[in-house]
């Protein structure tokens, strides 16, 4: 049984996951890859089960904790690391941060991915709220009974091709610039970025009535921040898979 | 712009009421247009008037604004209720999300299948007993402020208070063992712009109950 440890990294954030969790929960996997460009400080030799690498698209270093077992959540719980019990929990700046959007919120702040005035950031919230909702229906899938899955990825795809897709084929038409919001990255850009290539994982032709939408996620993906991130090697989590599904029954439910 | 924000919702509770509750508690006048009838809300949507077709939406200062997170967001940085730094902001987001898990429970209650209600409301007052509610006491016993945060009212202390009164809805016994979550209660309920909130004849809606939501499903065929 792996052994939990819980350590203070002063150099950077401690994200606390199942690793094959943060497969499907691609929230957490979006709080990576976003950021600005920061010098980087040279990672010390990584230490058993905890892997270092950068923040891809922010260039900041973090660890993961992967969450294996139930008895390393009870000790995260028993500790009192956890405000409401639960995870994801990033440890950064000397706080534990829980709730996804908190620590989206935060992590955008922090790195100026969250516009420029309130109403930017109003309207990138609008576009995260709106995405996160069809990414919630992703993450689900994989905890539906089988039988309901396929008529489950064909609702996911007629909510993406009728409520999602046009809205920001339509914004990005309409200002022709390279980001959705104020003409540069933003928190809405990465969430729909994630968003697009995971249901592209499902559906690989959902987007073949967006040529905005198309150009826009090639000309994401090749950020060289975001690039690093999407290649194999990188932080960047697997799709889920049954044993993904075992290992978050295990831990949560037995 | 001037005029008044307008809330364009269903009258009920549901997504809308944290909404209604900041705006009053910052003493803010709102109108609303209440959405009576199935082509209500198709006009609506033929009109391009909801992002993503769906409501709550709140036309306010130039915007129709959708998405209630977003919507309180902004109504909360706009009338100082979201804490003086970041710091601040990340306590009163955190606190804020924990209790949306509560309210969408809450939702679950009314939406779910009839005969998971009685499982989904037993299982709202384990987590506000056990989960929630210690949580914040112990925020409150942390620091002794009135507030929960900067000690200073923000977003936070005003869905937490909503949130009590909801969940009393299911148990009244709920805040017993939390005189701290009690007070606060209190100290929320007597502001002035509240006080008027709570007062019978206010734009407050009432709890859901099951002939309202068989009524609904008629009109709105769901």
């Amino acid at each position: 049984m792996l052994k939990f440890k819980l350590k203070e990294v002063k150099s950077g954030p401690i994200l606390h996951y199942p690793e094959c969790l943060a497969a499907g929960w691609g929230m957490l996997s979006a709080a990576v890859t976003i950021g600005d460009a920061r010098a980087t400080r040279q990672p010390d030799p990584p230490p058993p089960r905890r892997r270092q690498c950068s923040l891809q698209a922010c260039r900041v270093q973090f660890d993961e904790e992967f969450l294996e077992t139930k008895e390393q959540l009870q000790k995260l719980q028993d500790g009192e690391h956890l405000l409401f019990q639960q995870v994801p929990m990033v440890e950064i700046d000397g706080m534990k941060l829980v709730q996804t959007r908190s620590i989206l919120h935060y992590i955008a702040e922090k790195h100026q991915l969250f516009g420029k005035d309130l109403k930017e950031r109003t309207l990138i919230d609008m576009y995260v709220e709106g995405t996160l909702d069809l990414l919630e229906m992703l993450i689900m899938h994989p905890f539906l009974k089988p039988e309901d899955q396929p008529k489950e990825v064909v609702h996911m795809a007629q909510k993406a091709i009728i409520r999602y897709f046009p809205v920001f084929e339509k914004v990005l038409r309409g200002h022709g610039q390279n980001f959705l919001v104020g003409n540069q990255l933003s928190l809405a850009d990465v969430i729909l970025l994630q968003t697009i290539l995971a249901l592209e994982e499902k559906i690989p032709n959902i987007l073949s009535t967006f040529p905005f939408l198309q150009e826009y996620t090639v000309k994401l993906s090749n950020i060289p921040t975001i690039k690093r991130f999407l290649e194999p090697g990188s932080k960047k989590k697997p799709p889920p898979d049954d044993v993904y599904v075992r290992t978050v029954y295990n831990i949560f439910m037995s | 712009m001037s005029g008044k924000p307008v809330l364009h919702y269903f009258n009920i509770q549901g997504r809308m009421e944290s909404i209604r509750w900041l705006l009053a508690a910052a003493g803010v006048e709102f109108e609303e247009k209440l959405i009576m009838c199935q082509e209500d809300l198709d006009k609506l949507k033929n009109d391009g008037l909801l992002m993503f077709h769906q409501v709550p939406m709140v036309e306010m200062d130039g915007m129709k604004m959708v998405q209630s997170r977003a919507i309180l967001n902004y109504i909360a940085t706009k009338y100082n209720l979201y804490g003086k730094d970041m710091k601040e902001r990340l306590l009163i987001d955190m606190y804020t999300e924990g209790m949306a898990d509560l309210f969408e429970l809450s939702f679950k209650v009314i939406l779910g299948p009839p005969e998971q209600r009685d499982a989904t409301k037993s299982l709202i007052k384990d987590r506000a007993k056990n989960r929630f509610f210690p949580a914040f006491e112990k925020v409150l016993k942390s620091h002794g402020q009135g507030y929960l945060v900067g000690n200073k009212l923000s977003k936070a202390d005003i869905l937490l208070t909503e949130l009590m009164y909801c969940v009393e809805e299911f148990d009244a016994s709920l805040l017993t063992n939390f005189p701290l979550l009690q007070a606060l209660k209190t100290r929320i309920s007597n502001l002035p712009n509240v006080k008027k909130f709570l007062q019978p004849g206010s734009q407050r809606k009432p709890p859901m109950t099951e002939e309202k939501l068989e009524e609904a499903r008629k009109v709105f065929k769901f």
